[in-house]
C-alpha cells in the first residue's frame, strides 16, 4: 500500500522533469532559424510531453489504487490533476495546429500548477460520505478537463499579447501584461519560499483565540503577520511585525494572510531582480522570441481552445455537478460559492463567444478576455477554496 | 413592403444586404452590416434581411431590436456575472447558522461591510426579484435574438445559388484568382468530395458546402437553455415540487411530511461510521483533522403505506411498502418521492431512571421510577407511599440569568424540577435535577433523587422530495449540450468556384476557424493547377 504511494509520487516527479525538459526542446524550436532542425526539436518536445503525461497518468492511477478513491478530493490532488489536463489539452491542440510555441508557454504554466499543488498537504485523505459517489469523479475530472482546455486559451492569449502589445511605449496594455507576468512570478516566489522554509523545518507556534477558544496555530513561514491577540510560543521563531485584524477569526485566516504577504513580497523581489537583469519589461524581453509567430494563428488557437473547452466545461462543471448535487444534497443547485463561480465561468465564456461574433473583438481584446477567464478559473480554484469556502471546500 | 430586385433577377425582401441568390451587395443597405468602406463583406448571416435591422418605428420594433441585440445580451450576461460574484462575498442567508438573527449576524461577523451587505438585501441575492428579472431578461433576449436570426438564416442557406456575383467573390475573406488555361475542375470536385463537401453546380459555377447543420447549433442550445429555465420556473408550482423534512427517532414510526399522511417511515437504526484511525492510509489526515472523519451516515428504514381511509385521530393501518437504507448519495425512492439522508442527532435521551435515597447516604433506595422523555408523565407513584411530580421539564436546558430554560423540544440535555412527596406528607421536597446538576431547592431536604440509568437513541433527519421538474430540467441540459457540441465541434464551410475566360476564381467562407478552412482548400486544389487563395483579412490589433 505505502509502496504504491511511493511509486505514485515518483511518477509525479518524473512527469515534472519530463515537462521541464520538453519545455527546453520547444524553446529550441523558436531560436532555430532552420526549419528542419526546428521541426525535429518540436517532435522530440511533443514526444517527451506525451511520455510525461503518461507518467503523470501513472501517478494518478497508482494513487487511486493506494487510497481506494480517485485522487481529486483535496487541493493538492485537484490542482495536480488540473495541471495534467492542461497538458492533455495542449497535446490535443498541438495535433490540430502543429504549433511549437504553444508548448513553450503551456508546459511552464502546467509546471507551475503542479509545483503550486505540492505546497498543499499531500497525504491521502479519506472521503466524507457526501463525496462517496462515482459522480464525484466524473464531475471533477470532466470539469477539470474543461478548465484545462480553457486554460490553453489563456496560454495562447498570453502569447498573443506578448507578441502584439507595442512595447515601445508604456501603456495600459504593457502595465497589465506586466501585472499578469508578475502574478506568475509571485507564484514562483511562493513555491521557492515555501519549499525553502519547509526544508529548514521552520515552525512558529502561536496561541491565539479561535472562535472564542484558545488554540495553537503553527506557521510554516516566519510570521510577518501574527494571529489576532496571539502569543508566540516558539522560542527561536521570529516575532510577527504586526497582528491580523480582529475580524479575521477563522482557524487559519492569519496564517493564510501571512503566506499571501510572503508571496506578494517574494514576487516583488523576484520580479525586481528580473527587471534589473533584463533592463526592460519582462514581456518586452520575451517579445523578440515570438517575432516569427503568426498572430492570427495564435488568435485562432486561443479561440479554438474555448470552442473545444466550453462544452466540456459545461458538461463537467454544471451538468454533472448538478446530477451529483441532486444525489448528495437533494438539490441540484444551491447557490454555494463554488457553484456560483462555476456559473460565472460559464457565463463569462458564453459572453466571450458572443463577443467573438462581432467584428473588432478578435485579437487583442479577446486575448485579454482569455486572460480574464483564466483569472476566474484560478479564483474558483484557490480563493473560493481557501477563503470563501462553501460546501465543496477541499482543503 | 418594399422589395429589392437584383440584376440576377432575384427579388429580395426589404432590408436585404446581399442578394439572396447571387450575393451582390444591395446598394444603400451596406451600412446595416457595417460593410461600407470595408474591404470585406460581413458574412455573419449572409447579408439576409433581419427584422431587427429593418424596422425601427413602433414600440414593438424597439423592444424587439433591444432584445435581439447581441450587445444587449452580453451586457445582461456581464451584469449577471458581476451580481453573482457579489453574492459570494459573504455567505447567503441560507448558509448562516439557522438559529441566529441575520440582522445582527452579518454585522457581528463581517462588520460594517456585512451590515451594508445585509441592508442592500445581498444576503438573499439569488432569490431577489431583480436577479430573477435579470435571468428572465436573458431568457427573453435568447428567444428574440434567436428568432430574429434563425428564420432568415435558414431561408438564405436554402435559397443560395452557386452562381455568385463578382463583387461577392472578391470581397470574401479567402479569395484567389488563377489565370491558366488548364485547371482541372473535375479533380477539384473529387478532392472536395473526398473531404465530404457537397457540391452544387450551376452553369459551371460551383458551390461546395459542408456541415451546414453546425449553423443550427446555437439555436438548438438556446432552446435547451429556455427549456431549462422553464423547468426551473415550474418549481414554483406546488403540485410539481415538494421539499419537506422529517425527523424520526430510532424505533419510532413517523408520518412522512409532504405525503398528505399517506406514507410512514420507521427508523430501525441510524448508523454513523467513522474512519478507523489506525488505517495506515489515512492516519496522517485523521491526525491533522484532530477529530474522527465520518465514513457513512445511514438510516435503515421501513416505508409504510397507509391503506385505510385517512381520518383524523384514527390509528392508521399500515402496510409495508419497502425496506431500504438511506445513505449519503443513495436516497430511498418510493413512488414519486425520494428520501435523502440529510441530518442526524446522536444520543438523544429516550429514558431516564431515577431512585430516591437519603440525602446523606447514596446506598439507600426508597424506590425507582423511569421517565420516558418523549412523553413524560406528570406524576409517578412509586407504590410504597412515595410520589414524584414533575413540576417542570426542560428537554434541552440551559441556564439563562440563573434560571433554567429549554432551548429546544428535543431531549438532548434534559433537566427536571421534581416535587417529591414522602409517605403521608402533603408538603413536597423540591429539587432541580439535570446532567451534572442536583440542587436542593430549600436546602433542608431529607431525600435526594439520583440518576441510576438512562437510554439514548439516535434521531435521523431526512429530506422528502418530490420533483416533477427534474425531467424537464434534464431535457433542457441535454438539448443544450447537443446544441453546443453541434455548433462548436463542426464548422460550416463553403467554397465557391467561378469559371473565367482564362482560369478560375475561388472564394471561401467559414463561420469559424479560418486556418482549418484554408487547409481544406489547400487539399482541394492539390493537383488541379488552381492557385491557393489568400486570406485577405488583416488583424487590426
Ligand atoms: C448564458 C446564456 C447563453 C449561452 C450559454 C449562449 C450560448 C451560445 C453559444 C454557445 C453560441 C454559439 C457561439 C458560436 O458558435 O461561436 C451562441 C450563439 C449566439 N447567441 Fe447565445 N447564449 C446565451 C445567451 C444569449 C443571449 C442573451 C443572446 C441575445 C442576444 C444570445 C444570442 C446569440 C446569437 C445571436 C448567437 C449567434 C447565432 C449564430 O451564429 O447563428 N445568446 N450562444
Amino acid at each position: 500500500m505505502v509502496d504504491m504511494l511511493t511509486i505514485s509520487s515518483n511518477l509525479l516527479y518524473a512527469s515534472f522533469f519530463l515537462y521541464l525538459i520538453a519545455t527546453f526542446f520547444f524553446g529550441g524550436t523558436i531560436r532555430d532559424r532552420e526549419k528542419g532542425s526546428s521541426q525535429m526539436a518540436g517532435n522530440i518536445g511533443i514526444v517527451i510531453t506525451i511520455i510525461g503525461f503518461l507518467s503523470q497518468a501513472g501517478y494518478f492511477f497508482t494513487r487511486w489504487s493506494a487510497s481506494g478513491h480517485a485522487p481529486v478530493s483535496n487541493l493538492f490532488e485537484y490542482t495536480t490533476f488540473f495541471g495534467m489536463m492542461l497538458v492533455l489539452a495542449f497535446i490535443v491542440l498541438y495535433f490540430i495546429y502543429h504549433v511549437n510555441w504553444l508548448g513553450l508557454f503551456a508546459l511552464p504554466v502546467a509546471l507551475l500548477l503542479i509545483a503550486f499543488a505540492s505546497m498543499f498537504p499531500t497525504e491521502l485523505s479519506p472521503l466524507v460520505p457526501s463525496l462517496q459517489s462515482h459522480w464525484l469523479y466524473i464531475h471533477v475530472t470532466t470539469a477539470s478537463l474543461g478548465q484545462g482546455i480553457l486554460s490553453v486559451s489563456f496560454v495562447a492569449g498570453l502569447i498573443f499579447l506578448i507578441r502584439q502589445v507595442d512595447q515601445t511605449n508604456k501603456s495600459k496594455h504593457t502595465s497589465w501584461l506586466e501585472f499578469v507576468l508578475y502574478v506568475l512570478v509571485a507564484t514562483i516566489a511562493f513555491i521557492i519560499i515555501s519549499t525553502t522554509f519547509s526544508a529548514m523545518e521552520y515552525e512558529a507556534t502561536f496561541q491565539a483565540p479561535v472562535n472564542g477558544q484558545e488554540a495553537e496555530i503553527t506557521y510554516e513561514l516566519p510570521a510577518i503577520v501574527g494571529p489576532a491577540s496571539g502569543e508566540l510560543l516558539s522560542t527561536e521563531a521570529m516575532s510577527p511585525l504586526f497582528s491580523a485584524p480582529e475580524w479575521m477569526k477563522g482557524q487559519d485566516a492569519a496564517k493564510k494572510l501571512n503566506t499571501f504577504l510572503w508571496s506578494i513580497f517574494g514576487g516583488v523581489a523576484l520580479y525586481g531582480l528580473l527587471r534589473l537583469l533584463l533592463r526592460k519589461r519582462i514581456a518586452a524581453s520575451i517579445q523578440p522570441m515570438l517575432k516569427r509567430v503568426n498572430p492570427e494563428l495564435v488568435d485562432e488557437v486561443a479561440y479554438r481552445a474555448v470552442a473545444i473547452g466550453f462544452p466540456i466545461f459545461t458538461l463537467g462543471a454544471l451538468i454533472f455537478a448538478m446530477i451529483w448535487a441532486q444525489q448528495a444534497w437533494d438539490r441540484f443547485w444551491g447557490w454555494d460559492p463554488k457553484e456560483v463561480w462555476a456559473l460565472i465561468t460559464f457565463f463569462f465564456y458564453a459572453a466571450y463567444l458572443h463577443l467573438r461574433l462581432s467584428r473588432g473583438w478578435q485579437g487583442t481584446k479577446s486575448a485579454w478576455l482569455a486572460v480574464g477567464g483564466f483569472g476566474i478559473i484560478m479564483f474558483n480554484l484557490i480563493v473560493v477554496n481557501l477563503v470563501i469556502s462553501g460546501l465543496h471546500s477541499y482543503a | 413592403m418594399r422589395q429589392i430586385n437584383c440584376e440576377c433577377g432575384h427579388v429580395n425582401p426589404e432590408g436585404t444586404v446581399l442578394c439572396e441568390s447571387c450575393g451582390k451587395p444591395v446598394e444603400g443597405n451596406q451600412h446595416i452590416d457595417g460593410n461600407e468602406g470595408e474591404q470585406l463583406l460581413n458574412m455573419r448571416y449572409d447579408g439576409t434581411a433581419r427584422r431587427s435591422q429593418t424596422y425601427n418605428r413602433t414600440v414593438v420594433d424597439k423592444v424587439w431590436n433591444f432584445f435581439s441585440s447581441v450587445k444587449v445580451g452580453v451586457w445582461l450576461i456581464v451584469t449577471t456575472v458581476i451580481a453573482s460574484a457579489v453574492g459570494t462575498i459573504f455567505p447567503q442567508e441560507m448558509y448562516i447558522p439557522p438559529n441566529v438573527d441575520p440582522a445582527t449576524h452579518y454585522q457581528d461577523q463581517f462588520g460594517l461591510l456585512g451590515q451594508i451587505y445585509y441592508q442592500l438585501g445581498f444576503h438573499n441575492l439569488f432569490t431577489s426579484w431583480w436577479y430573477m428579472i435579470l435571468l428572465a431578461m436573458i431568457g427573453i433576449s435568447i428567444i428574440i435574438a434567436s428568432i430574429d436570426r434563425f428564420f432568415p438564416l435558414y431561408k438564405i442557406l436554402k435559397k443560395q445559388k452557386p452562381k455568385r456575383h463578382e463583387t461577392f467573390m472578391k470581397k470574401q475573406r479567402v479569395f484567389g484568382r488563377t489565370e491558366s488555361e488548364d485547371v482541372d475542375i473535375e479533380r477539384f470536385k473529387q478532392n472536395l468530395k473526398k473531404q465530404r463537401f457537397k457540391i452544387f453546380e450551376q452553369d459551371g459555377h460551383l458551390l461546395a458546402e459542408k456541415n451546414r447543420f453546425a449553423r443550427w447549433g446555437p439555436y438548438v442550445n438556446h432552446i435547451g437553455l429556455i427549456v431549462f429555465l422553464i423547468g426551473a420556473l415550474l418549481r414554483f408550482v406546488p403540485a410539481l415540487y415538494i421539499d419537506e423534512f422529517v425527523w424520526v427517532r430510532e424505533g419510532e414510526t413517523a408520518v412522512i411530511s409532504g405525503t398528505e399522511g399517506k406514507y410512514y417511515i420507521e427508523n430501525k437504526d441510524f448508523i454513523l461510521e467513522t474512519y478507523d484511525e489506525n488505517d495506515e492510509r489515512f492516519q496522517d489526515a485523521i491526525q491533522n483533522q484532530g477529530a474522527p472523519i465520518p465514513k457513512n451516515f445511514q438510516t435503515d428504514a421501513v416505508i409504510y403505506e397507509r391503506v385505510d381511509d385517512i381520518v383524523p385521530g384514527k390509528e392508521p393501518e399500515l402496510e409495508v411498502l419497502k425496506e431500504a437504507s438511506a445513505k449519503m448519495n443513495q436516497p430511498i425512492k418510493f413512488e414519486e418521492f425520494a428520501l435523502y439522508q440529510a441530518s442526524y442527532q446522536l444520543n438523544e435521551f429516550s429514558e431516564m431512571t431515577f431512585k430516591i435515597h437519603d440525602k446523606e447516604d447514596e446506598d439507600t433506595n426508597y424506590g425507582e421510577f423511569t421517565v420516558d422523555l418523549t412523553d413524560p408523565k406528570t406524576e409517578y407513584e412509586l407504590g410504597n407511599g412515595y410520589n414524584v411530580v414533575i413540576e417542570n421539564y426542560y428537554p434541552e436546558y440551559e441556564m439563562n440569568d440563573g434560571r433554567p430554560v429549554s432551548v429546544s423540544k428535543f431531549p438532548k440535555n434534559p433537566a427536571f424540577v421534581f416535587n417529591l412527596y414522602p409517605p403521608g406528607e402533603s408538603e413536597p421536597e423540591t429539587s432541580f435535577l439535570g446532567i451534572g446538576a442536583n440542587i436542593d431547592a430549600s436546602g433542608d431536604n431529607q431525600y435526594k433523587l439520583g440518576l441510576v440509568n438512562f437510554d439514548v437513541r439516535d434521531v435521523t433527519g431526512l429530506t422528502v422530495k418530490k420533483d416533477y421538474t427534474l425531467p424537464i430540467i434534464a431535457l433542457g441540459g441535454a438539448i443544450f449540450m447537443i446544441g453546443v457540441i453541434q455548433g462548436m465541434y463542426w464548422n460550416h464551410r463553403r467554397i465557391w468556384l467561378q469559371p473565367k475566360e482564362n482560369g478560375v476564381w475561388i472564394a471561401g467562407h467559414t463561420n469559424k476557424n479560418w486556418f482549418a478552412l484554408r487547409r481544406d482548400i489547400g487539399k482541394a486544389v492539390e493537383g488541379t493547377r488552381i492557385e491557393e487563395p489568400v486570406d485577405q483579412f488583416e488583424m487590426k490589433s
